[in-house]
């Protein structure tokens, strides 16, 4: 049997997706033409647009479809800094690079200071350096941004909060990893902006959404048919659309059952593995992503063992490359970069079984046991 | 057999990787990471490390089949090999990195490696090839000379060479390619990758001034007297003639060569082409990846360069030192170089050359 257990990277498109999908690549029409056709169209994104806004709390023109949640949070990170005169963005430094890069850039090539959140040993920012920055220099700050949940440690961060003490400093967050498994509503939280994106939550790759306030206008990274508040020009992709609503409408996540599924796991990692280390554990966290570290191993060298057994997994980071780097996420909760190497990430997702479990953890003291071997040799 | 393929992302591992495939092993794709600041973009047949070549070699597993992962090798490259590189010039010898890599990266790192994880050897696309003796597996010339690569492997100890294997010594080149294109791979027409991989503007002299500095020194003839001077005693070469920019000639006119070379002082010396000559090597650090050589003298072939010609000799162990003793003197030879002994076309062993005579 082959298990796999990277649904934080990519999970299978649900049945009701797949048939949504299907039918709408059938459907002629561009949703942006004046004729029956493109009026057809432009009903069938409509009617997802609405059906999204139901599921994220807000309203259907505050959802500005995308290519991805990497173009939903560069639009946002840079539309938001180049809204405002203000020079400063805050981000926590355990963004996904989709955030953390698009900063950056700002900081080279656009004169942005950037200011970095730092987080606790469990992954969770840390609410109180907010608070006194936010005090000492709230007339800089540009936008702060702060993902929901991370996505190598599955650590829920306390958004509400970070709103709060923003005031009237527009917070973007990231909640790629979060939507559709654990309660998330843009509305109550308050947000300026947030990003999803299809193919974690069962619908295709290839679609994300950026959910912008009402009469916010931001400069467009694309240009030209004037699509999604002129913020996103590009023809709709509408079957895409369409079966985005449509998985987050069939709700296939049990997030109850996932969950125990990845507590049995981690229970039995630690069974046969006293020493390995649940990264993240005792702060709230995402039902299914376990970041474990194996001390003494390498995660490059355990991640081909698992493949070898037919168990999917993931080591976090990677450089352009290709080469396993140290995860900024877990050096940013005080590991070194010998121990972030030493981790792997497990995410369960709604085709995983108990089954699914009880394989990856037979395989999984052989492959430790080599992966020992295979760096104790390259110390030698 | 389970194996790791090494795969540069050039068109011999490509074909050597397939070809493991089909002879029934369970193969693995890797690709070594050297460098940890690689180039973008190949530039030119040099260099093999741009992250070009790295989607060339997942390209090509992923058209074979196999699994494919990187493997990051930098930090033991860098050690292994290009300090190496570096300490061996600034000592006044000549090193050859190829040789070092495949000594202490491709089958020592990895093979130890793949062995600790459960794998019983490494496929690479080197032209070499192996036979089962009753003395255990040899090393053997490949069959295309213009390709033969057993030369750098001579520093395989035995026990390295049985956990390797070579898939291409039995074919030449040109019908490698022909190979890789029949089976779909893109890389087929890539160019070959020559010179040092980590030099990758082909300027050795150049890259080793920007790291070991360039100081003044003098150029003397034999007797010592002072002709003229150098930038940096690293950068010339035994038996070099040109770009030694003497305006003092030679009494007779002849041209002057490089002679040696003495880092300590920072001293290149210089003299007529006849000084060059070398009757007998020494080397030292021998390795044997077949029987081991004895104190008594026998007859073979030494051969000093990766491409040179494979010179009559005869050869025996004095001491730690493996001997080769010329039939016809060889001109221009540095020490730090690699002395190969063959018996027909089967490799014997090798060392690295500390004496000239």
């Amino acid at each position: 049997m082959s298990v796999y257990l990277d649904h934080a990277a990519t999970t299978p498109m649900c049945d009701v997706a797949i048939d949504a999908m299907s039918a709408a690549l059938s459907k002629l029409g561009n949703p942006s033409s004046l004729h029956t056709q493109g009026r057809a169209a432009r009903k069938d994104v409509e009617d997802a647009r609405e059906k999204i806004a139901r599921a994220v709390h807000c309203q259907p023109s505050e959802v500005i479809f995308t290519g991805s949640g990497t173009e939903a949070n560069n639009a946002a990170i840079k539309g938001l800094y180049w809204n405002s005169p203000k020079k400063v963005i805050v981000v926590s430094s355990i963004e996904h690079h989709a955030v953390l890069d698009p900063a950056l850039w700002l900081v080279e090539h656009e004169g942005a200071e950037l200011i970095q959140i730092p987080v606790t040993g469990d992954g969770v920012i840390d609410l109180d350096f907010l608070r006194a920055l936010v005090a000492a220099r709230s007339a800089e700050i540009a936008l702060i941004s702060v993902m929901h949940s991370n996505n190598e440690t599955g650590v829920i961060q306390p958004i509400a909060e970070v709103v709060k003490i923003a005031g009237d400093i527009p917070v973007h967050s990231d909640a790629v990893q979060s939507f559709s498994k654990v309660p998330l509503s843009y509305q109550d939280l308050g947000l300026y902006s947030m990003t999803i994106s299809g193919h974690k939550v069962g619908g295709p790759l290839g679609i994300g959404a950026l959910i912008l306030r009402r009469a916010v206008e931001i400069p467009a990274l694309l240009h030209g048919g004037g699509q999604e508040r002129d913020i996103r020009s590009g023809t709709l992709n509408a079957p895409s659309i369409v079966a985005l609503a449509a998985a987050i409408e069939a709700q296939s996540y049990d997030a109850a059952a996932i969950e125990k599924l990845r507590i049995q796991f981690e229970e039995g990692v630690l069974r046969v593995r006293p020493d390995a280390v649940v990264n993240g554990k005792n702060a709230p966290r995402l039902p299914g992503i376990s970041n474990i570290t194996f001390p003494g191993t390498q995660s490059d060298s355990l991640l081909l063992l698992m493949d070898s057994e037919k168990v999917s997994c993931s080591t976090g980071a990677a450089c352009t490359a290709g080469v396993h780097r140290p995860s900024h996420v877990l050096m940013a909760m005080g590991l070194t970069d010998v121990v972030s190497q030493s981790s792997l990430r497990f995410s369960f997702g709604a085709t995983n079984t108990q089954a699914d479990v009880d394989f990856a953890l037979s395989v999984l003291p052989t492959v430790i046991e080599r992966g020992l071997a295979a760096n104790a040799v390259g110390k030698k | 057999m389970k194996i790791i393929a090494a795969m540069s992302g050039g068109v011999d591992s490509a074909v050597a990787a397939a070809r493991a495939v089909e002879a029934g092993h369970e193969v693995i794709g890797v690709h070594l990471a050297l460098s940890s600041n690689p180039q973008k973009y190949r530039s030119g047949a040099r260099g093999c490390c741009t992250i070009e070549d790295s989607h060339d070699a997942r390209r090509a597993a992923d058209v074979i089949g196999i699994p494919f992962y990187i493997w990051d090798m930098a930090d033991e490259f860098h050690e292994g090999v290009v300090e190496n590189f570096m300490s061996e010039y600034a000592a006044g010898r000549t090193p050859n990195p190829c040789l070092r890599c495949n000594e202490k990266i491709k089958f020592a790192a990895v093979l130890d490696r793949a062995k600790a994880m459960g794998f019983d050897g490494v496929v690479t696309g080197h032209y070499a090839r192996t036979e089962e003796t009753n003395e255990g597996r040899t090393l053997h010339r490949a069959i295309d000379p213009l390709k033969d690569q057993s030369y750098v492997l001579a520093v395989l100890n035995r026990e390295q060479i049985n956990g390797a294997i070579f898939p291409l010594g039995d074919t030449e080149k040109v019908d490698i390619r022909i190979e890789a294109e029949k089976r779909g791979l893109a890389v087929a027409q890539k160019p070959d990758s020559h010179d040092i991989c980590f030099v990758p503007s082909g300027d050795n002299a150049g890259w080793l001034r920007d790291r070991l500095g360039s100081e003044v020194g003098p150029i003397v003839d034999q007797d010592g007297t002072k002709i003229g001077e150098h930038k940096g005693a690293y950068t010339y070469t035994i038996g070099q003639r040109k770009g030694l920019g003497l305006s003092v000639a030679a009494p007779d006119g002849s041209p002057r060569f490089v002679l040696k070379i003495e880092p300590v002082t920072n001293t290149v010396v210089v003299g007529a082409r006849e000084d060059l000559a070398v009757s007998s090597m020494r080397g030292e650090r021998p390795i044997f990846c077949g029987p081991v050589v004895g104190a008594a003298p026998e007859r073979g072939f030494v051969q000093v360069r990766a491409h040179g010609a494979a010179l009559d000799c005869t050869y025996y162990l004095d001491g730690e030192h493996l001997v080769a003793e010329l039939d016809e003197p060889l001109l221009g030879l540095a020490t730090g170089q690699a002395m190969v002994i063959y018996d027909g076309d089967r490799v014997v062993g090798s060392a690295t050359i500390c004496e000239t005579a």
